[in-house]
């Protein structure tokens, strides 16, 4: 593998270039802090790289203008905070429904509403699943440094092309803000969407393995019908059958439920997983506080493990239940009152006792020893 | 028999339309494509159309043989926004209603318009939201009974050719379903232009406006609107004024952005 070069950036500038470096030629944006950082950097960049920025009146147009630009063939981005994603649920579910590459970074910050604009928090982890209303799946995907905010948000795009879905970089403002070293490797694998081999292909629900059809864009002779109402495989309105909605909808779901080991990707530090007799599950800026309670609790030679996900959405269930089954206690630290926490129980099911860490305000993060305190329980 | 001019731009397969009958949608509909057909256009394959939610979003999605792009409620010009940027050599037109346009999304008619954004915007205002079943609208007059102005509508109507005109777009321009000789000559217009150009076309709505008022048929619906409107020059406190209300020659956001891409690359 090659060096690749090496930057100082900090969480939102690496999202920024890792948006370039995927193909990103779009953004369009709104104002709001802890993201601005990226609005602002692609402001800048986007017309060296031949790209188009703009900066909408509000995040409903900037999550509606992103989707327009993807059905004009553009890999297309925006980037908010807090009460922005709230105003882009709508949007981000139409392009669930029309099946729309598009990435949406969620820098999180203490709500509700306005909260504490400029601190830290992890509340968004249950608007990123299910802030739109109706059956759907989304992909949602949690950095832990700069380089992660670079790294990730190539997959986030490579992951919408790949699917056809909005997939969610779903940061914080401590990796946002924060300053480190960025590796830009030299050869990233980009993933484009795939193009229809026949003029006749239906383009909403053409039947294959991975459940992901054919995308043309705009003005490549398709007469695309393109609707966010229940539609057949070639975009006909259907909104009275009840076949053609349980068949979309279902088709819509499985093409991330069936590809999740695909998606899924967590990391492991610690002791072997295998002898592991406590668990912690992280992600985001508290992954690092988890991290350094792991070293700590095997300096005392309690066998732990931090179980990183680096996807949040679709969740790591297999992964998560085969540990589950071997140590005897999960801990659970969080910047909110509870969210990751209700899925891990979900998935434990009663194998072991899953404890919360949780923090909130100020952007306080959960510290080492809160969460070496429950390590050392076991 | 001579295949009526219009049949060639439409899927025929799913004609006829659902309209009401009545409804000054077909009207519309009738008069773009009279006007694309004037222009020499063979077919649609330049044009990409963009609508939100309500009756007059139905016109081009599923009947346009096109690429048509039926969005969310009140947003379709800021899809129409990204679509253009991404696809600047794409003619893009919106056709949609009034509360789609001005009332939840007057957010981005207005700010499309100060930014001369390169669309065509079609509004058919039938002064009401009718697919909801015919409640007041931000361009229902005043005192006139709604589904939800049961005792008669307290808020003043926005004008929104003037709106629009105000805001800065290129072209600016209303009609009734009337005047479809002016309507065609003005779409046109408006397709030969860049920036931001909307023409405002008062429709009637047999169904949820009209019978709502005790005007039930079609043909004296069209008369009452053209009764609430007037084509002298001059401002009316009561009438709404027909015509082009602005024409500029500014250039459009495509042109200005792509002039700044040239500074910024060293290319200009």
């Amino acid at each position: 593998m090659k060096k690749g070069r090496v930057e100082f950036w900090n969480g939102n500038i690496a999202c920024a270039e890792g948006a370039i470096a995927a193909g990103c030629r779009f953004f369009a944006g709104y104002p709001i802090t802890p993201s601005s950082e990226i609005l602002e950097h692609m402001a800048k960049r986007m017309p060296e790289v031949g790209g188009v920025f703009i900066q909408m009146e509000d995040e409903l147009a900037a999550i509606a203008a992103v989707i327009g630009a993807s059905w004009g063939g553009v890999k297309a981005m925006t980037a908010t905070s807090g009460p922005g994603f709230s105003l882009m649920q709508e949007g981000i579910g139409y392009a669930c429904m029309t099946e729309t590459p598009c990435v949406i970074v969620d820098v999180q910050r203490a709500g509700p509403s306005t909260g504490q604009a400029t601190k830290a928090a992890q509340g968004d982890v249950m608007q990123a699943r299910w802030g739109t209303h109706g059956d759907h799946e989304i992909i949602a995907l949690a950095p832990n440094s700069p380089q992660e905010m670079f790294d990730l948000t190539v997959r986030a795009f490579n992951l919408s092309e790949m699917y056809r879905v909005p997939v969610i970089v779903l940061a914080d403002e401590i990796v946002a803000h924060m300053w480190e070293k960025v590796r830009i490797p030299d050869d990233i694998e980009i993933v484009n969407r795939r193009k229809p081999s026949r003029p006749d292909e239906q383009i909403f629900g053409h039947e294959l393995d991975t459940g992901v059809p054919p995308m043309p864009a705009f003005g490549e002779g398709y007469n695309l019908l393109v609707t966010g109402s229940t539609h057949d495989g070639y975009g006909f309105r259907k909104t009275a059958d009840p076949l053609v909605h349980r068949k979309l909808v279902t088709r819509l779901v499985n093409k991330i439920r069936k590809n999740a080991e695909k998606i899924v990707d967590f990391e492991i530090y610690g002791c072997d997983p295998e002898d592991a007799e406590v668990m912690v599950v992280s992600y985001g800026c508290t992954s690092r506080s988890a991290d350094e309670a792991v070293r700590q609790a095997l300096e005392e030679g309690i066998k732990a493990i931090n179980f990183r996900l680096r996807t949040i959405w679709p969740f790591p269930e297999k992964a998560l239940r085969e540990l589950a089954e071997r140590v005897k206690l999960i801990v659970v630290p969080e910047m909110n009152l509870g969210q990751l926490y209700f899925e891990v129980e979900r998935v434990a099911c009663g194998r072991c006792p899953v404890i919360l860490v949780s923090r909130i305000g100020g952007g306080e993060m959960v510290r080492p020893q809160d969460i070496l305190r429950e390590l050392r329980r076991a | 028999m001579k295949e009526h001019f219009a049949i060639k731009y439409l899927r025929r397969e799913i004609l006829p339309t659902v309209f009401c009958p009545g409804c000054g949608n077909g009207i519309v509909i009738n008069c773009f494509l009279k006007a694309v057909s004037d222009l020499g256009y063979e077919d649609l394959s330049g044009f990409a159309f963009v609508s939100g939610i309500g009756c007059a979003s139905w016109c081009i999605s599923p009947y346009f043989k096109a690429d048509t792009l039926h969005t969310l409620h009140g947003r379709p010009i800021a899809f129409a926004t990204g679509l253009k940027l991404a696809r600047p050599d794409l003619q893009v037109v919106v056709i949609s209603g009034d509360g789609d346009l001005a009332g939840i999304g007057g957010n981005h008619l207005i700010h499309a318009a100060r930014r001369n954004m390169d669309l065509l915007v079609i509004c058919i205002n039938n002064l009401n939201y009718g697919m909801t079943g015919g409640q007041v609208s931000p361009t229902t007059p005043e005192n006139v009974t709604t589904t939800t102005s049961p005792y008669g509508n307290i808020e003043p109507p926005f004008r929104l050719a003037e709106l629009v005109a105000a805001a800065g777009a290129n072209l600016s321009a209303r009609w009734t379903t009337y005047h479809v000789g002016q309507i065609i000559s003005t779409i046109k217009k408006g397709l030969k232009k860049e920036g931001f150009r909307f023409i405002e076309v008062i429709s009637q709505c047999p169904t949820n406006f009209g019978r709502r008022i005790g005007i039930d048929k079609p043909p004296d619906l069209v008369k009452w609107i053209r009764s609430i409107c007037t084509v002298k020059k001059e401002n009316s406190n009561e009438k709404l004024r027909l015509g082009i209300i602005c024409e500029r020659y500014r250039p459009g956001y495509v042109s200005v952005l792509k002039s700044l891409m040239e500074r910024v690359r060293g290319e200009g």
